[in-house]
């Protein structure tokens, strides 16, 4: 079995866990410096406020009801990481797969008592983290994404919610599930499955393979063996959704050494970059994660990961490896042999939507201008004259990392000078 | 003004002189039972401060106390304090805990049936928690008191 974990409003509950006035509140953190919403708190929801709707636009009363937080990128790497360190208590293999959600794996654990398991576990993150999550447990990642979508939308799952791949249950769930809903499930994909009238998840899941495989792609096949509860899927070949990217690869040898691990990142960095420009994304921050191998029992386990904010939301690889190699710095131990490390960017937006900056100066704009037309020029040879044909040897030097963010709270957990103050008197 | 009797002081060991600054997420490993620590190699080695206060990483937070309604539990004005959320908030526990909405150090304790917050200063009444909004953060394990004199 597999367990998809992941935080209710991840932000929101950060922020929420080292500051008890904002419960209850409708509260929304923003994107850095283009003041979009990229969390909302179910209050802030229920005001009708939606995720990504710029600051600029949201009525008076709603922004005199609100509070509003700029995005604080240290404290969100910090719970994550905590998370995932309570997490790998509950079982050896876990896998980051954003910075809010990981899948957990339970083979070889008895199945009679994985409920039990996975209550104790939720209990535990809420304990050490302050943060509630949700558990969606399946024989497959696809239904564990599903399972995990159900304890959201019923409380009476109480957070931990298991669906059979061949229960009554599943089979009302798929039946009535759009196909567009399926993780993994790309929009055009969708469209045309539905023209040849696979509108249901169901529908999807009584399809004969070999003919998905070749009117649309391996991809979907597996996710229909994912559905009939075989697992199939790799993360790592899994479609991603347009809110993240993530290139991670199990390297072919274990490695202790930080220059492998520089090389892979920066590899990883790259690509991440490359899909974040074809799909016309900018990104806000870069998480990067490192760890060994928990199938190894003679060895010493380590599993960090790190999250770097970028100055401004973009899609430039001398900056993404720059955030990239700052972040692995930061969680790179010696003496360990690693067996992965990967880089995720994280809360992308439309290239397109993006806001100018009030304080954006003209300087700004031709730097990124010339920055967009440099990494045109380097996509345009690397599809034309094959992958790699010119990269990054080294990334500029960091300049202005400094952020601009005056709604941001104290770096809790980060910096002696923003701890959390608790008042005896 | 006298003398602390030298008898009265153990040396213990020396502390770790490592070049490289210690942060608080930095202890990310995990060790399974039933196998040889690493850290076993390093018992006759440095002593590293953080590992004596820091027992499970994951759920270790520093917070920094405001006041001086604890000083009878050595807990002053701008004191860093050390505290474990996994840890069960025991009655004679210091905790940290959220009433209305604001994190406050107190002790925990249970006084005729009722469960109530004790300041360590006769000044201040009990804190009966029956009718507020409170939840428990975390136990307090620690407290680092920096002496008069003391670099910041």
């Amino acid at each position: 079995m597999i367990a998809l974990v992941d935080g209710d409003s991840f932000y929101v509950s950060c922020e929420r866990a080292f500051d008890p006035h904002l419960e209850g509140l409708p509260v929304g953190v923003l994107s850095n410096n283009d003041g979009c919403v990229v969390a909302r708190s179910r209050e802030l929801k229920a005001l009708g406020v939606a995720m990504g709707a710029p600051l600029h636009q949201l009525p008076p009363a709603i922004r005199r009801q609100a509070v509003l937080l700029s995005s604080n990128y240290a404290l969100y790497g910090d719970v994550s990481r905590r998370m995932n360190q309570v997490l790998a208590e509950f079982s050896p293999a876990v896998e980051l797969y954003s910075i809010d959600e990981s899948f957990v794996h339970f083979s070889g654990f008895d199945p009679g008592a994985l409920e039990a398991h996975c209550q104790r576990l939720r209990e535990t993150v809420r304990r050490w983290t302050g943060i509630p999550a949700g558990v969606g447990l399946a024989p497959t990642r696809v239904l564990a994404k599903l399972a995990n979508r159900l304890t959201k939308r019923e409380p009476a799952y109480e957070g931990v919610c298991r669906l059979e791949a061949d229960s009554d249950a599943t089979r009302r769930l798929l039946e009535r599930l759009p196909v567009a809903e399926l993780w993994g499930v790309a929009r055009r994909t969708a469209e045309r499955l539905q023209l040849m009238g696979i509108e249901t998840a169901w529908q999807l899941r009584q399809a004969d393979p070999k003919w998905i495989r070749g009117a649309f792609s391996v991809v979907l096949e597996r996710i229909v063996w994912e559905l009939r509860g075989h697992p199939s899927i790799e993360l790592e070949n899994m479609l991603q959704p347009r809110q993240r990217i993530l290139v991670s690869r199990s390297f072919g040898r274990l490695s202790d050494a930080l220059a492998d691990l520089q090389a892979a990142t920066r590899q990883h960095a790259t690509r991440a970059a490359e899909k974040l420009r074809r799909q016309g994304s900018l990104a806000r921050a870069v998480l990067v994660f490192v760890r060994t191998n928990p199938h190894r029992l003679q060895d010493a386990q380590y599993a960090n990961s790190h999250v770097v904010a970028l100055p401004e939301p973009c899609n430039d690889t001398p900056t993404i490896l720059a955030a990239a190699r700052r972040a692995l710095a930061a969680i790179f131990l010696e003496g360990h042999r690693y067996q992965k490390c990967g880089v995720m960017l994280l809360d992308l937006v439309d290239a397109e939507r993006r806001q100018l900056s009030l304080l954006e100066e003209p300087a700004d704009a031709r730097r990124r201008d010339r920055s967009r037309r440099l990494m045109a020029a380097l996509d345009h040879l690397n599809r034309e004259m094959g992958r790699d044909t010119v990269r990054f040897g080294l990334p500029h030097q960091d300049n202005a990392w400094a952020l601009r963010c005056q709604r941001r709270t104290q770096r809790y957990t980060t910096c002696w000078k923003e701890l959390v103050t608790v008042k005896t008197g | 003004m006298s003398l602390v009797p030298l008898s009265a002081l153990r040396i213990v060991g020396r502390t770790a002189t490592s070049p490289t600054p210690q942060y608080l997420p930095l202890l990310g490993c995990r060790v399974r039972a039933g196998f040889p620590s690493p850290a076993d190699d390093h018992l006759d080695g440095d002593l590293n401060l953080h590992e004596y206060v820091v027992r499970r990483p994951a759920s270790t937070y520093f917070v920094r106390a405001e006041g001086d309604s604890m000083q009878g539990d050595g807990i002053h004005d701008r004191d860093l304090l050390v505290v474990d959320r996994s840890l069960e908030p025991l009655p004679g526990r210091v905790i940290v805990i959220a009433v209305d909405g604001e994190l406050t150090v107190k002790r925990l304790a249970h006084q005729r049936g009722r469960t109530v917050l004790l300041a360590s200063n006769p000044r201040f009444a009990p804190i009966p928690l029956e009718g507020r909004e409170c939840h428990v953060w975390g136990v307090v394990t620690h407290v680092i008191h920096a002496l008069p004199g003391a670099p910041a």
